[in-house]
C-alpha cells in the first residue's frame, strides 16, 4: 500500500511545513506520494517533486482550486482514497478544514495533531490544551491523520520524484469563495519561522507594541507573536495569536515580552528550543518556562536589546 | 430559518484536569462540567440570527447521559427554543457524533447547523467538517463572522496567515470560533425558567446502530515539562549567555 501526503502552498511557494509531514510520512515504510491542488500551479508541483522520500507527485490543476475549498479537495481526494492506506498532512488551518472531511467521507476516525507516530497504528497526542498527552491506538485499516510538523524533521530538497497529472472532479457548486485578507509581511511565517518575538498585555497599546517590537523582530529576522490578551486588548490582529486557541510555534529562540505567561499562551510555545522573558514582575509564571529570565522594564531593556544586535 | 446548535458538556475550561494514578485515563469525577466554551459562541451567534430576524426556531442537542441537561438547560437560558437530548452513556468520538447529529438533521431538517469549532477536552475539531461531508453541505469553518444575507451564510473564517470569506448555500454547517461573539451571561430569572422547560430525548443506539470508538485509549500522561532556567540582570548578561552559551549568532 501507499501514503498519501497533502501539500499546502500560498499559490507561488509551497509550505515548508510539507517537508515534515513527508518525514513524517516515511514512518510507514511504503511509496509516499504528494498530493498538490492549485490553479496554474506547475511550479509548486516542481518543488514538491524536488522534496526527498516523495516517490510520486499527483498534480491536480483546475481553476476551482485557485482557492481550495475542503469541499473541493476531500471530493478529489475521495477519488483517490481507495488506492492509499495511510493519508496526512502538517497540521494547519487547511489541513485541520479538510481532512476532517475526507476521513467522513471514507468512513474513518481521524487523529488530530499527532506528535508521535509509535506504530502504524498508535500515536501520542495532546489533549486539554496541551496539558496531557494520550496515546491511542486506531481500529481502522486506514488511517487518516494531521501531524504536528514540529515534532518531525524537514524532509531535505534533492527529490527527483516524477509528477503525474490527475482530473479534478466536477467543481461543487454550493460553496463560492469570496474573498481573503492576509497580512503582508517580508518575515518569516509564524509557525515555521525560527525566531520568535511575541508581546503581552504589558505593552500597553497597539502603539507601543509595534514601536517596540517591529524594530526588535526586524532585527532579528523574526516573526512577531502575540498572546491572547494582547490580542483582546486590540494591540495586534488574531492572526498572530500565539496559544492554545492560536497558532503553535516551536522555534529555536522564542522572545516573550511582557507576556504573563498564562496556560493558554505556554500551550502554544512551550517546545520552543529556547526561552526568553522579559518582564517586570520577578513573579510572573512566564520564568517558570523560561531558559533566561530578564526581570526589567520592557520599555527600557527592548531598545537596549535591539540596539545590542548587530 | 431553523437553526441547530450542538453542544458538548466539558470539563469547565478554567479547570486543569488530573490524571489516574494508574495512567488509564484523566481524573474527571466530581469536577464541574460545563458547556464547552465554543458550543457558546454558536448558541450565541444563533440566538443573534433570530433577534435580527433572520431565523424562526433554535434547537440544541447535546449527546450523552442524564447529566447532559445542565448544559441544555444554560442553552435555553441563553434563548434557544427547544433542547434535544441524544443518550448515550459511554463515549462518543467525532465520527459518531457526526453521524448522530445526521440524523437528528434529518428529523430536524434545520437551515443551518452551527457547532463550535473544537472541544476543549479532546481538542480534536472534526466534528463539524465531519457532519458537513456526510451530508454533502457547504461548510464554513472557524467562523469569526456570520450573517445570513439572500438565503446564503456569509462566512468569515480564520485561517493561518488572516482570513477568508466564503458563501454558503443554505443548508450549510458552520463551526464557531471564539471571535465570533461574546457569549451573553444567562440570567438567574431565565436559568430558573429554563428548569421547567421540557427536553426532549432520543436514544442514541436507535439512531445509528455502530456507536463503539474507533480510537481506544491506550494511556495518558503528564506531557514533559519545562524547567526553569536562569535569571539574568542585564541585557548584556542575557546576549552574554545566548552567545557564548547557546552559541547563536545575534
Amino acid at each position: 500500500m501507499t501514503t498519501l501526503v497533502l501539500a499546502e502552498h500560498n499559490g507561488q511557494q509551497i509550505h515548508n511545513e510539507v517537508r515534515h509531514a513527508v518525514s513524517a510520512a516515511q514512518h510507514w515504510g511504503q511509496p509516499v506520494h504528494l498530493l498538490v491542488v492549485g490553479y496554474q500551479s506547475e511550479q509548486i508541483a516542481n518543488q514538491a517533486a524536488a522534496i526527498d522520500g516523495v516517490s510520486l507527485v499527483l498534480h491536480t490543476d483546475a481553476q476551482q482550486f485557485a482557492h481550495p475549498l475542503a469541499e473541493d479537495v476531500s471530493k478529489l481526494i475521495d477519488t483517490l482514497v481507495a488506492d492509499y492506506q495511510v493519508i496526512l498532512a502538517a497540521h494547519s488551518s487547511f489541513s485541520r478544514n479538510v481532512l476532517p472531511r475526507v476521513a467522513a467521507l471514507a468512513d474513518v476516525a481521524m487523529i488530530s495533531d499527532v506528535l508521535e507516530i509509535q506504530t502504524d497504528n498508535r500515536y501520542v497526542r495532546a489533549i486539554y490544551a496541551g496539558n496531557v498527552h494520550t496515546t491511542i491506538q486506531s481500529r481502522d485499516a486506514k488511517q487518516i491523520l494531521t501531524v504536528r510538523g514540529s515534532k518531525f524533521s524537514a524532509a531535505d530538497l534533492n527529490g527527483q520524484a516524477e509528477i503525474t497529472d490527475i482530473t479534478a472532479p466536477e467543481a461543487f457548486t454550493k460553496t463560492r469563495w469570496l474573498s481573503e485578507s492576509r497580512i503582508e509581511t517580508d518575515r518569516p511565517a509564524l509557525n515555521s519561522a525560527k525566531v520568535v518575538v511575541s508581546g503581552g498585555r504589558s505593552l500597553g497599546s497597539a502603539e507601543k507594541f509595534d514601536a517596540l517590537l517591529n524594530p526588535l523582530a526586524e532585527k532579528l529576522g523574526a516573526a512577531l507573536g502575540a498572546t491572547r490578551a494582547a490580542v483582546d486588548a486590540g494591540y495586534a490582529p488574531n492572526e498572530i495569536q500565539v496559544g492554545q486557541t492560536g497558532v503553535t510555534v516551536a522555534p529555536e529562540l522564542y522572545f516573550a515580552v511582557g507576556v504573563s505567561g498564562a496556560v493558554q499562551h505556554t500551550a502554544g510555545m512551550k517546545d520552543s528550543r529556547i526561552v526568553v522573558a522579559i518582564n517586570q514582575d520577578p513573579d510572573a509564571p512566564i520564568f517558570q518556562v523560561a531558559d533566561y529570565g530578564l526581570v526589567a522594564d520592557l520599555f527600557d531593556a527592548v531598545p537596549t536589546l535591539t540596539n545590542a544586535l548587530s | 430559518m431553523k437553526i441547530l446548535v450542538a453542544i458538548k458538556r466539558v470539563v469547565d475550561y478554567n479547570i486543569k484536569v488530573g490524571i489516574k494514578t494508574d495512567g488509564s485515563n484523566v481524573d474527571i469525577d466530581g469536577i464541574k462540567m460545563s458547556a464547552n466554551p465554543f458550543d457558546e459562541n454558536a448558541i450565541e451567534q444563533a440566538i443573534r440570527l433570530k433577534e435580527q430576524g433572520k431565523a424562526d426556531e433554535i434547537v440544541a442537542v447535546s449527546i450523552g447521559s442524564s447529566a447532559n441537561q445542565d448544559v441544555l438547560r444554560h442553552a435555553l437560558a441563553m434563548g434557544v427554543d427547544r433542547a434535544l437530548l441524544v443518550e448515550h452513556d459511554a463515549e462518543v468520538q467525532s465520527l459518531e457524533v457526526a453521524k448522530l447529529l445526521q440524523s437528528v438533521a434529518e428529523k430536524e431538517q434545520p437551515d443551518l447547523i452551527i457547532l463550535g469549532k473544537q472541544a476543549v477536552d479532546d481538542d480534536a475539531g472534526q466534528a463539524g467538517q465531519m457532519l458537513a461531508a456526510i451530508l454533502n453541505y457547504p461548510q464554513g469553518t472557524f467562523a469569526s463572522e456570520l450573517t445570513i444575507e439572500n438565503g446564503e451564510a456569509i462566512v468569515t473564517r480564520e485561517i493561518d496567515g488572516g482570513t477568508e470569506t466564503l458563501a454558503l448555500q443554505l443548508p450549510a454547517v458552520v463551526t464557531a470560533d471564539l471571535r465570533l461573539n461574546d457569549p451573553r451571561f444567562v440570567k438567574l430569572p431565565n436559568l430558573m425558567q429554563a428548569r421547567k422547560k421540557p427536553i426532549e430525548t432520543l436514544s442514541a443506539s436507535e439512531l445509528i446502530s455502530e456507536l463503539t470508538p474507533r480510537l481506544s485509549l491506550i494511556k495518558v500522561a503528564e506531557p514533559p515539562q519545562r524547567k526553569a532556567g536562569i535569571k539574568v540582570d542585564t541585557v548584556d548578561a542575557l546576549l552574554q549567555q545566548l552567545r557564548t552559551k547557546e552559541g547563536i549568532a545575534l
